[in-house]
């Protein structure tokens, strides 16, 4: 049987692009389409919850979750969750990993020979407020070298977020304005379009910054993918 | 942020990026995959393997599921992580609610497993768990599902598995392995010797 005939998407999904670091690990054929709008009562519509025991207060700030004082610069990294629509993605779960600022993540296979934080995990997660907001207070990553390449790459934040339904899901990293290791890295080199590119990366944000404050970037996240209150609009 | 996408007005989403080599310490948290409340007595395991297009396991994934619960309902409820506010650490679930999220990284064999309660099926909507996958060197994570074995009516209606030739359908179809036990491969490419079928990625519109 064949799938039947659909209008076509506002955009499509973008397929993976080969990574050469894993070729046996994509697909071959192309991903099959699924017009979730036609079932509302999708599970993919709706997304898992969290709520204010799945996080401490402490998981946003990731220079206090030791005794001590981690090494680096100070940042503020807050931006917005939005659909695509533009609307605020309320109460959702944003979690972050990095290196430290020696660029050695706090992972036992990372064999990298930079100096270990034992007052730095690395580790944050935060709920979006009401307007979409999530805001961390860390340490500016370092860049790390790839295994076996001649390249490093460039500081980056890995960020993991959760919307309104199961298909908005969205894993990524964020980048650092200026970093001349930018042009050369082939993670960031893999989003084929300029300005998709360029959304990777935040903004330093000068007003956000207090007497004595962190140094404070900006970066706002759109979320992909049909959403239940997508569907409730194109009736 | 400004730029606004060509089609509709609606904004370019922010695209992905691989989920790398270091995600162990920050996303998997304690009983992850017990998605069922503890002692249910209609639990189930769904365990398999990850596998890559040399047939080789891989033992850096992470697998997220989400699903209604045994009445079919998909609202789900917080509770999968929560966090011990004297001490900061990661509690995982209290064992008496349904949240209905899982999440278990692949061990070194590549394999998995998970504690569940199948949720109910719906007219024309056979019984499934929504898969996502993540992986080192993936550079934008693979949306499955898991059905399960029985309710031929239904699977027969579902609009996804009929859209599908009968060997792609069974890619996505858990098989029974021992009382209260299923088994869910992720094959990630299909092999050059065709020894395993790709399983059914989805891209939902
Ligand atoms: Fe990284």
């Amino acid at each position: 049987m064949t799938a039947p005939a659909s209008p076509a998407p506002p955009l499509p999904a973008p397929e993976p692009a080969p990574y050469r670091g894993a070729p046996a690990r994509h697909p071959r054929r192309p991903r099959h389409p699924l017009d979730i709008r036609t079932d509302p009562e999708a599970v993919e519509l709706t997304a898992p919850v969290f709520g204010p025991a799945d996080v401490h207060d402490l998981d946003a700030d990731l220079t206090r979750q030791h005794p001590g004082e981690p090494l680096g610069e100070r940042l503020t990294v807050t931006g917005r969750v939005l659909d695509r629509a533009g609307r605020p993605v309320r109460g959702q779960l944003v979690e972050i990993w990095q290196a430290n600022a020696s660029g050695r993540y706090a992972h036992r296979q990372d064999r990298h020979p930079a100096p270990l934080d034992p007052h730095f995990t690395g580790v944050g997660r935060c709920l979006t407020d009401d307007r979409g907001r999530y805001a961390f207070t860390t340490v500016r990553p370092g860049a790390y070298p790839l295994p076996g390449e001649r390249a490093w790459r460039p500081a980056h934040i890995h960020f993991s977020f959760f919307g309104t339904a199961f298909t908005q899901r969205l894993v990524t990293q964020m980048y650092f304005p200026g970093d001349p290791l930018l042009a050369y890295d082939q993670m960031l080199a893999s989003v084929a379009d300029p300005a998709a590119r360029r959304s990777l990366i935040a903004v330093y944000d000068h007003e956000l910054s207090l007497p004595d404050g962190p140094l404070c970037y900006r970066w706002d996240v759109v979320l992909d993918g049909p959403s239940a209150t997508r569907t409730e609009e194109g009736r | 942020m400004s730029d606004t996408a060509a089609s509709g007005g609606l904004l370019a989403p922010t695209p992905a990026q691989t989920i790398g080599p270091f995600f162990g310490h920050a996303l998997p948290f304690p009983d992850g995959g017990r998605i069922a409340p503890e002692g249910h007595p209609d639990a189930v395991t769904l365990h398999g393997l990850v596998r890559d297009g040399e047939g080789a396991p891989v033992p850096d994934a992470l697998l997220e599921f989400w699903q209604a619960g045994p009445d079919g309902n998909p609202a789900g409820a917080p509770g999968s992580l929560r966090r011990d506010p004297a001490t900061g650490a990661l509690l995982g679930r209290d064992g008496a609610v349904f949240t209905g999220f899982g999440r278990v990284p692949t061990d070194a064999d590549g394999h998995y497993a998970v504690r569940t309660l199948p949720p109910a099926g719906r007219p024309g909507a056979a019984p499934h768990l929504a898969v996502c996958v993540h992986a080192r060197g993936l550079l934008h994570h693979l949306f499955t599902r898991v059905y399960f074995p029985g309710h031929g009516a239904a699977r027969a209606a579902d609009p996804l598995l009929a859209a599908l030739p009968e060997e792609r359908a069974r890619t996505l179809l858990a098989r029974p392995d021992g009382p209260g036990r299923y088994r869910f491969d992720v094959q990630l490419q299909q092999p050059a010797d065709g020894s395993y079928e790709e399983t059914v990625f989805l891209a939902f519109r």
